[in-house]
């Protein structure tokens, strides 16, 4: 079979370059798989490694440094039959660590060639992760500050299953590489080799220490087992297929006609834990079902089960401009915590305003008709204080009537809480007695 | 009519899917995290992809390695994660890859306010990136917008081979709202062009008399070429400074030539307007309230709510504003595209009410400047 290699644009690396190794090395490799040019993405990132793409007559990605795993993922993943091939130096090893680990960890089948030495070359020599502490490079003394990292125990450690490090002077480099990209699974293989342009001036760097010092490493062959499994592509469509499709948007019929005309505003100021979001909700729901416009929005903080909840509903017979509360009709207040961030409201209520308050709850001078509600005594627990006032308002048909709240409540709800919730909704029946003061 | 109630952010997920976007990655963050949710729950099933990435780098590297694969392809962040992707918006530029960027503003600078919204990214949005090149942003004013302007985007960043954000706000993405989905407008759905593949395929050529190179996706049976380097329309990089010019020429004109194909708008308009409101994005239904009620006292102000914000819908701005005597530009910023007012109407009174404290600016705060200046 032929090279894969693209006549027109020859390698340019310095004379002497280890990339140029590799560059043949990877060429025989995909040679005696039999793969064809249109079967293989070569990915590629910033610097001399990053040269690799020029080079081949295949699908070509060239991108940001430290990043090419990113596109190779994408790429991979829309197109599972290709061979994706990823070359990056040890400077984007540095830069891309976090999509290193992750890529790990994915297991997705794409083959990383870390063209290793030790050095940035194309932007003068300086000093990468990979650099040894006693190397002379262009960063002056910090790399002598820096431990360097072995790629092959951190991506062995993340979880990468085929990790290898060879020598580009290694003479089984070709099937070592056949190997890597072979594998159905991520695999990584670290290439020690000369950088003579910018590192082995100064650095005495032979084919032999190469060997010697790999000689002296660990062995890699454990994490086959330890981190074997399924190629990520693979799980990722098994498990696709098993999600149900979700069901279109629910469409609400208008089959109700609304108490009122014109725009309401209401807002339900509670605590965490209170439900108010979907007392919101519920009411939103009732509008659509009496073919009223509806806008719903919510203000909680990020730490679950405590602090404020307030939820703020606009219902109209028109679409709904500004979706700001300006003048409510009705205020449910049920925890100090609700209360507390919309103090300022409470002054500018009119006398047409009605507050619903739980017994004991604090408010701020305000004009409107308060309300207060037992729901203690009526044993209705907290979490459906909000529920209950939405009765309250319906049995007065004030924002919703009863008939719009049970519609709210089958769309809301399946068959064991849409019970509990009715029987919520009962407990309120006898509103007059329920001390509206 | 049966209305369905949404939010704003579910609206962008279902028109992403109707628009045939079949691969989104993204990484958490509030106020865009519901996007995820939601795509997360619709692509498996219909046969898309839905990653989480380790960090928005990543997020948006796999939609461009998806989008080269030949997947319409969709991201979604806020203000932070936005800076990240700075880097790879370039080269989505640069190399013509077509992706959609949904930012969900929230108050900034920095990790600012999670939980608050503001339209603090619309500038950044166009010059958040390397190299100066044009982009197109449209702004969603309520969920409906969500849907339709998702589709649109789709459409222009298949037709222009290019990003496009939708910059959306808190405030329109995370409000849930009841919407008519049977009577939404919604645009034919466009797909990128293919190259026919008979001449050997340049990926960065564009045929004669068009700015927008065919496409073929790398995989195919034609080998391509995707770089983020300078390239010439082979696809290899290039030195040779006619070349670049020219490459550069191109990707400016596709999108500034094309501004009023791109440009999307909607009006409240009065007869002799004596003032202009123009707005954009959640603060325009705020404006649409105050123009009405201006009106109800007999005032004649006018409103143009802008849903392309780039590239600069200039004519549109010029025409409308031609009869008034003065101009009022709402942001929830504290003056951001008022800039773009002032430079295309010099001489025209132009009044800026910003505000950015996380709160919506009022109907009667913009009536107010209307009526007493
Ligand atoms: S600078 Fe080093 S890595 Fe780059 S081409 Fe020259 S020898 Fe090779």
């Amino acid at each position: 079979m032929d090279s894969l290699l693209n006549t027109d644009r020859p390698p340019v690396f310095c004379p002497g370059c280890a990339h140029e190794r590799v560059l043949h090395a990877l060429d025989q490799a995909l040679i005696g798989m039999g793969l064809t040019g249109r079967q293989v993405v070569i990915v590629t990132d910033i610097g001399c490694s990053g040269l690799f793409d020029t080079f081949f007559n295949t699908h070509a990605f060239h991108g940001l440094h430290g990043r090419a795993l990113t596109y190779a993922t994408g790429i991979k993943m829309a197109r599972s039959e290709l061979t994706v091939i990823v070359t990056m130096g040890d400077g984007g090893l540095g830069i891309g660590g976090a999509h290193v680990l992750s890529t790990c960890r994915r297991n997705i089948d794409l083959t990383l060639l870390v063209l290793n030495n030790f050095n940035y070359g194309m932007t003068g020599g300086q000093c990468s992760s990979t650099t040894p502490r006693d190397a002379e490079v262009g960063s002056g003394f910090l790399n002598r500050l820096e431990k360097p990292m072995d790629i092959c125990q951190v991506a062995g450690t993340a979880g990468a299953a085929m990790v290898s490090r060879v020598s580009t002077y290694d003479e089984g480099l070709v099937r070592h590489l056949q190997e890597a990209i072979a594998y159905d699974g991520f695999s990584l293989v670290d290439i020690w080799g000369i950088c003579p342009g910018r590192y082995a001036r100064q650095n005495r760097l032979t084919p032999r220490r190469i060997a010697d010092s790999i000689a002296e490493l660990p062995d890699l062959s454990s994490f086959k087992t330890l981190n074997d499994r399924m190629e990520y592509g693979r799980a990722y469509r098994q498990e696709a297929v098993l999600q149900d499709a979700p069901p279109d948007p629910v469409r609400i019929e208008p089959v109700f006609k609304a108490p009122w005309k014109g725009r309401r505003e209401v807002v339900v100021l509670g605590g965490a834990g209170q439900r108010i979001v979907t007392a919101g909700e519920l009411l939103c729901l009732a509008g659509a079902a009496a073919g009223c416009y509806a806008t719903q929005k919510n203000d909680y903080p990020v730490t679950v089960m405590r602090g404020h909840s307030v939820s703020e509903v606009i219902l109209s017979e028109t679409e709904i401009e500004y979706a700001g509360i300006e003048n409510p009709a009705v205020v449910i207040a049920l925890a100090a915590e609700g209360v507390g961030r919309r103090k300022g409201m409470f002054g500018r209520l009119s006398p047409e305003s009605m507050v619903i308050r739980a017994l004991g709850v604090a408010l701020p001078p305000c004009g409107a008709t308060v309300v207060d509600i037992d729901f203690k005594s009526k044993q209705i627990k907290s979490p459906d204080w909000a529920l209950a006032s939405l009765a309250v308002l319906a049995r007065e048909n004030r924002i919703l009537t009863m008939a719009m709240l049970k519609k709210a409540l089958e769309l809301r709800y399946s068959e064991g809480v849409l019970e509990a919730a009715l029987t919520v909704v009962e407990k309120t029946n006898i509103s007059r007695h329920f001390n509206i003061s | 009519m049966g209305l369905t109630l949404m939010e704003g952010n579910e609206a962008i997920a279902w028109g992403a899917l109707a628009a045939g976007c079949r691969f989104f990655a993204g990484y958490p963050i509030t106020p865009a995290t519901t996007i995820y949710n939601t795509m997360l729950r619709l692509l498996p099933p219909n046969g898309g992809i839905c990653l989480q990435g380790e960090d928005e780098i990543a997020s948006i590297g796999f939609c461009l390695g998806a989008s080269m694969a030949g997947l319409k392809a969709m991201t979604a962040t806020s203000g932070p994660g936005m800076s990240l992707y700075s880097e790879q918006i370039s080269f989505a530029l640069g190399s013509e890859i077509p992706i959609v960027i949904v930012d969900v503003q929230r108050l900034g600078p920095s990790t600012g306010s999670a939980t608050k919204g503001a339209d603090g990214d619309i500038q950044f949005l166009q010059w958040g990136n390397s190299g100066g090149l044009p982009v197109i942003v449209l702004a969603p004013v309520d969920v409906k917008d969500c849907y339709v302007l998702t589709m649109q985007a789709f459409n222009l960043a298949e037709r222009f081979r290019c990003p496009v954000f939708l910059a959306a706000n808190k405030e329109v993405s995370m409000i849930r709202e009841t919407l008519d989905l049977e009577r939404l407008r919604l645009p034919e759905v466009l797909e990128r062009r293919m190259a026919d593949g008979r001449e050997p395929f340049l990926p960065f050529a564009a045929r004669e008399g068009r700015y927008v190179p065919d496409f073929l996706p790398i995989g195919g049976q034609t080998l391509v070429r995707q770089t983020s380097s300078t390239h010439g329309p082979d696809g290899y990089i290039t030195t040779d400074p006619n070349q670049i010019a020219l490459m550069q020429a191109r990707r400016f004109a596709k999108i500034s030539t094309a501004a009023s194909k791109i440009t999307c708008y909607d009006e409240y308009p009065v007869a002799n307007p004596d003032t202009l409101v123009i707005a954009y994005g959640v603060t325009a239904r705020a404006a649409r309230a105050a123009v009405k009620r201006v009106e109800e006292s007999g005032g004649k102000a006018g409103l143009l709510v802008l849903k392309t914000l780039w590239p600069v819908p200039e004519a549109l701005i010029r025409e409308k504003a031609a009869p008034c005597r003065r101009v009022i530009v709402p942001e929830m910023n504290l003056g951001q595209y008022v800039r773009e007012i002032e430079r295309i109407l010099p001489g025209k009174t132009i009044d800026f009410i910003g505000q950015m404290n996380g709160e919506l600016i009022t109907p009667g705060r913009i009536q107010e400047v209307i009526q007493h200046g």
